[in-house]
């Protein structure tokens, strides 16, 4: 159990550990937001990665995880007069008035319920394969959204919860975010999660080889629910407000892109473009403004940094499909042998 | 003793008969031929024995159960494994991992204890670990095994795609023609391979094969199918001296 390797991925936790203790102590209130948002994406990458880039399956439903997660824990946490006051058209039912549970639990249950959602939801669309799964599966958001507008005593339709307390913080969303890097790095190394590689590399030949397929889309697409849901709970106790609007498709299409910039496929990837997506999204900020080039003035326009971002995502897709890292990881031996060098060249 | 013996299947797709009425025995620990031209039918009864395809009428009795028309992973459960036509390997992973995931459907842990790596998944593992670069080691790609397997070249992809067969602990091999796009030197040690895994792992095998040498060389007993109907079987002798044979693969004089 405590052998090098091990103590070496415990020093690295620990490193990691400190080095967010500093920034949390040291940065301002906006910038320590953007850090919990980086741990937040993190989360909902790896998990879309492990649907797409694991297993294969092209699931774009994932913002619909994420409001089944958000819903259901800001639900359970809001006290009995809070959503007195949110629900104001219509009650709330009652079975839901008077339950108020902690954090951790609501977040826990959001995501649980997001994986029995995806579940059974998984069970009759992973039939489909490639572009129409991922029509399905588009769809599949886009109803959840409406039905989320509509169920005016559940979710307080297109009002949404307001007035959420503000859980989220760096332990939160980063130990989240740690879990969720050691869950992947570890399910990557199991025999399933090899199983989920077999499947994507291929299905035919997966089958042959014995590997229940159906089961096995099955629990990838669960588990990536679950984490989906979790990362929802983690966004909407962030923001403190929730509504449908939030969880359009921009929403996957965020993760999407996270995903695709850092390698389809990679864990070390995704988390190293969360964190830049995260961090970019937010400094490119003046974009949206009017800007002064000197001779000519851009008026603002509003989305300038998404399109800038589509066209990054574009540009990669065109000139350098892996991504990132492609599908390698950054793993204690290539870090060994990166210091390695600069070890030798000293000496 | 029949291994695997087929009871008048037939596999018809829409108005096409693609296979009919065929009966084949497999005895155990035999080498037997299935060969035809090209469009015979063969790859569809490698689907049907494997349960890529259900037959539409007939019988598949593997090991005394019958078979007909259970899904394919549980085919290769209960003992059957393949190769196909054109190599179908796991690209992006090492050699040692396409062994490994061949392991996998008798691993009998649940995801859980899996991702938590328990000390009995580990040693479940391990075990898998070990005998998986044991059988490397047996078929001679033990230096390969962190590679790629797209990186290896054809030859050793097909033997690759070979030991992946054998590690799932097969009790028949099906061989799509594992000779395909190989040279005389490679076809000669693809025989001497298909004959000592044959006495190694204690299985039976049926392989297609257009290559006549491999298939004269190797196969007791041989079946030829032309247009999905058996016109003969035999061992190779026979088959080399049947009319209807020649015919089918020569055409006739009119």
């Amino acid at each position: 159990m405590f052998n090098k390797k091990n103590l070496y991925r415990m020093g690295l936790i620990l490193l990691t550990v400190i080095v967010l203790a500093i920034l949390n102590s040291v940065l301002g209130k906006y910038q320590v937001r953007i850090l919990n948002l980086a741990g937040i994406y993190i989360v909902l990458g790896l998990s879309l990665n492990l649907i797409n880039g694991f297993t294969g399956l092209f699931s774009l439903g994932h913002a619909g995880f994420m409001a089944i997660g958000a819903y259901t824990s800001a639900l359970l946490t809001m006290s009995a007069v809070q959503k007195q006051a949110n629900f104001f058209v219509q009650p709330i039912v009652p079975w839901l008035a008077n339950i108020e549970l902690g954090f951790l639990p609501a977040m826990m249950i959001g995501g649980i319920v997001s994986a029995i959602i995806g579940a059974l939801l998984a069970a009759p669309i992973l039939r489909l394969k490639d572009d129409y799964l991922a029509i399905a599966t588009l769809g599949f958001g886009e109803i959840i959204r409406v039905i989320f507008t509509n169920t005016q005593s559940l979710t307080n339709g297109a009002l949404g919860l307001k007035g959420l307390t503000r859980f989220t913080n760096v332990p939160y969303s980063w130990g989240i975010a740690l879990l969720t890097i050691i869950f992947m790095f570890s399910l990557r190394r199991s025999s399933y999660g090899k199983a989920f590689m077999a499947i994507r590399e291929d299905e035919i030949a997966a089958e042959a080889m014995g590997i229940d397929l159906f089961k096995h889309k099955l629990l990838a697409f669960t588990i990536g629910s679950f984490f989906a849901g979790v990362g929802g709970a983690l966004l909407a106790h962030l923001m403190g407000t929730i509504d449908p609007l939030m969880f359009r498709f921009l929403m996957t299409f965020n993760i999407l892109l996270i995903v695709v910039l850092g390698g389809i496929g990679s864990i070390s990837g995704t988390v190293i473009s969360a964190i830049i997506v995260t961090v970019s999204m937010e400094a490119l900020r003046f974009l949206d403004s009017a800007i002064n080039l000197g001779f000519v003035v851009i008026p603002s326009v509003p989305g300038m940094r998404m399109v800038l971002f589509s066209m990054l995502l574009m540009l990669v897709i065109l000139f350098y499909q892996h991504g990132l890292m492609g599908r390698d990881e950054i793993t204690l031996d290539t870090l060994g042998g990166f210091f390695g060098k600069f070890k030798k060249k000293e000496a | 003793m029949t291994i695997l013996r087929t009871d008048h299947i037939t596999m018809k797709f829409g108005g096409l008969t693609a296979v009919s009425d065929l009966n084949l025995e497999i005895p155990e620990n035999g080498i037997v031929g299935l060969i035809g031209p090209n469009g015979a039918g063969k790859t569809t009864v490698f689907n049907m024995i494997t349960g890529v395809y259900a037959p539409t009428t007939g019988n598949i009795v593997f090991d005394k159960k019958d078979i007909t028309g259970i899904k394919s992973h549980l085919i290769t459960k209960s003992g059957i494994a393949r190769t196909f036509q054109n190599i179908r390997l796991f690209k992006d992973l090492t050699v040692l991992d396409n062994v490994m995931i061949a392991n996998h459907l008798r691993l009998k842990s649940n995801i859980i204890s899996s991702v938590l790596r328990t000390p009995d998944y580990r040693a479940k593992e391990d075990h898998i670990l070990k005998k998986s670069l044991l059988l490397l080691e047996e078929v001679g790609l033990i230096e390969y095994k962190d590679d790629k397997a797209s990186s290896l070249p054809y030859g050793k992809q097909r033997k690759l795609e070979i030991a992946r067969a054998l590690a799932t602990e097969p009790k028949l091999l099906l061989l799509d023609e594992p000779a395909a796009g190989m040279n005389p030197q490679e076809s000669i040690e693809l025989m001497e391979f298909v004959k000592e895994i044959r006495g190694k792992f204690d299985l039976s095998i049926l392989m297609i094969e257009h290559h006549m040498q491999v298939i004269m060389g190797v196969c007791e007993k041989i079946y030829v199918l032309d247009y999905g109907v058996n016109i003969a079987e035999g061992n190779p002798y026979e088959i080399q001296n049947n009319p209807k044979v020649i015919e089918a693969y020569l055409g006739v004089d009119e």
